[in-house]
């Protein structure tokens, strides 16, 4: 059931200055993933989610090929092997 | 209570003493969400919560008369960038103070009462605005210890950081669709350089480029619209004072912007206010308009629905420089549109055509698709009441339209192909007078 999960420069103070971790979710949710995620690297969650409980407005997260607005959000399935990414949205242009 | 962060390292020598790098008037990064502050460095998104870092200035010694005496360029306007008094003196493209025409035939054209401006950015070294955040980029690349600039580019950057980095003796890297114009293509190839042509669109690009910020194999790299993203949007401000030192030190009343990420739109307002506000202007009123493609109108559709976050949607158009899926500007844009009273719009691919000819047929300037977004928005703007006709107003043409031939290809072409010889010659315009004739009686009909 785990997946990697590509962690940006600004989070890997969190991690030890890991860029990348292997997480093995309760659930095959994105939401369940960031879960596992503050277990094994806490305080990651506060700075990915918003107080309401949803993605911040500048975070752009990826299963696989699927940026996660474009599917269900924290729901978004995230099956065993799955590569995710979570980027800053401020870039481009 | 915003948070305060030491500059992020760019050193790799520990035992290195702490530079303090001179960025002029610029003396920290602040997010905008949050208000935490950084110091300068190359960094673009805030620590606490992801939100855009911009750079904040303590502005001294700025005045008309000191950016008189500057130099013909955008470097006039170095007191109020993020870069050193000698940025212009380095080697670089040295662009901007790009024309600001009289457009009269188009504003006929388009009903218009009040003066028309076209703000031709076309005449930049690369023959896109994309040359003026470049020249920043650069320069704060420099500051940083950066040897190599590098961009997600929808081809106009592509073009303009692959010049730049010629020009400097620096190393480049551009990642670009690999479904960009020819034209876009060649024309950044052409100046050597690492060029990659990635299989998917503008927004996997980024994501790619943003991904490879903090791999060990980019540590001499600047991004110029990733890590030094803060610098690089800096740069389009001079597009807005060279408008209100052009117009004779005074703000115009109507502003048309593309967007695409929503960068240039903010930077032209906030460089009006800041005119404004160091008292080089008076402190008029301006109304900021927004101009998309229908194929990618997050941004416009936000305005439409009322919403102040933009949902992001997959590009489908000719506009491919406007072509951003998801543009990190997009909630600043319609900040900027809604507290000045103006408008966004968005415009379909044949609109944007039609835009490109009428702009070209009346003002001999050929703009690439973005001016034609910009013009066709202009007339919608105008039909529906939304945009006065009588009020000075500006419109931004962006780039070249070499660079996007193909966008009218199947539109334009030979009047006629003929022999050489006079009577076809006679035959041929006779035609195409009657044909002249004809449409004009049928307009008038109309």
């Amino acid at each position: 059931m785990s997946v990697s999960v590509r962690i940006p420069t600004i989070l890997r103070t969190y991690t030890g200055g890991e860029s990348e971790l292997t997480v093995d979710p309760a659930e095959d949710t994105l939401a369940s993933v960031i879960e596992a995620l503050e277990a094994a690297a806490p305080g990651i969650r506060a700075r990915v989610l918003d107080d309401a409980g949803a993605l911040r407005r500048f975070v752009n997260v990826y299963v696989d090929d699927d940026d996660v607005r474009f599917t269900d959000g924290l729901a978004t399935p995230t099956p065993a092997g799955a590569k995710i990414s979570i980027i800053p949205a401020v870039a481009g242009g | 209570m915003p948070t305060t962060h030491v500059a992020p390292s760019t050193t790799t020598d520990p035992d290195a003493p702490p530079a303090t790098p001179d960025f002029g008037p610029a003396n920290k990064l602040v997010c905008r969400e949050c208000g935490a502050t950084y110091g300068l460095g190359a960094a673009y998104a805030c620590i606490e919560c992801f939100g855009p870092l911009e750079v904040g200035y303590d502005f001294s010694g700025v005045s008309r008369a000191v950016i008189e005496a500057g130099p013909q360029n955008m470097w006039r306007y170095s007191c109020l960038l993020p870069v050193a008094s000698y940025a212009g003196d380095e080697r670089n493209l040295n662009p901007g103070l790009t024309k600001l025409v009289r457009a009269d035939n188009l504003a006929k054209a388009l009903g218009m009462t009040g003066t028309l401006w076209i703000k031709d950015d076309s005449g930049n070294p690369t023959h896109s605005f994309k040359d003026r955040v470049v020249a920043v980029a650069q320069s704060a690349a420099r500051r940083l210890g950066l040897g190599t600039i590098a961009c997600a580019s929808t081809g106009n950057l592509a073009n303009a950081v692959a010049a730049a980095a010629a020009r400097a003796g620096m190393d480049s890297v551009v990642v670009i669709p690999s479904n960009l114009e020819d034209g876009k293509v060649l024309t950044t190839a052409a100046y050597g350089g690492i060029l990659l042509a990635v299989d998917g669109n503008y927004d996997d690009v980024n994501r790619l480029c943003s991904e490879l910020i903090g791999d060990p194999l980019t540590e001499d790299w600047g991004f110029v619209n990733v890590n030094l993203r803060p610098y690089y949007a800096e740069g389009s401000k001079t597009v807005g004072y060279e408008i209100a030192e052009q117009l004779g030190w005074r703000l115009p009343q109507q502003v048309v912007a593309p967007i695409a990420s929503g960068s240039l739109l903010t930077k032209v307002d906030k460089a009006f206010r800041e005119f404004a506000s160091l008292g080089l202007v008076e402190d008029s009123a301006y109304k900021v308009f927004g101009a998309q493609a229908t194929g990618c109108s997050p941004v416009s559709a936000a305005f439409r629905a009322g919403h102040d976050v933009v949902r992001p949607v997959k590009p489908d158009t000719i506009a491919k420089s406007l072509a951003i899926g998801n543009p990190a500007d997009g909630p600043y844009a319609l900040d900027v549109v809604r507290r000045t009273g103006g408008a966004i719009e968005d415009v379909s691919d044949a609109e944007v055509v039609e835009g490109i000819r009428l702009l070209a047929e009346t003002e001999g300037i050929f703009a690439e698709t973005a001016g034609g977004v910009v013009i066709a928005t202009l007339r919608k703007l105008l039909a529906s009441g939304q945009l006065d006709p009588a009020a000075e107003t500006v419109a931004l043409n962006t780039g070249d339209g070499l660079k996007t031939l193909d966008a009218i290809a199947d539109h334009v072409g030979p009047t006629a192909t003929i022999a050489h010889d006079v009577d076809e010659v006679t035959r041929v315009l006779a035609e195409h007078h009657a044909r002249l004739a004809l449409e004009a009686s049928l307009a008038a009909q109309a």
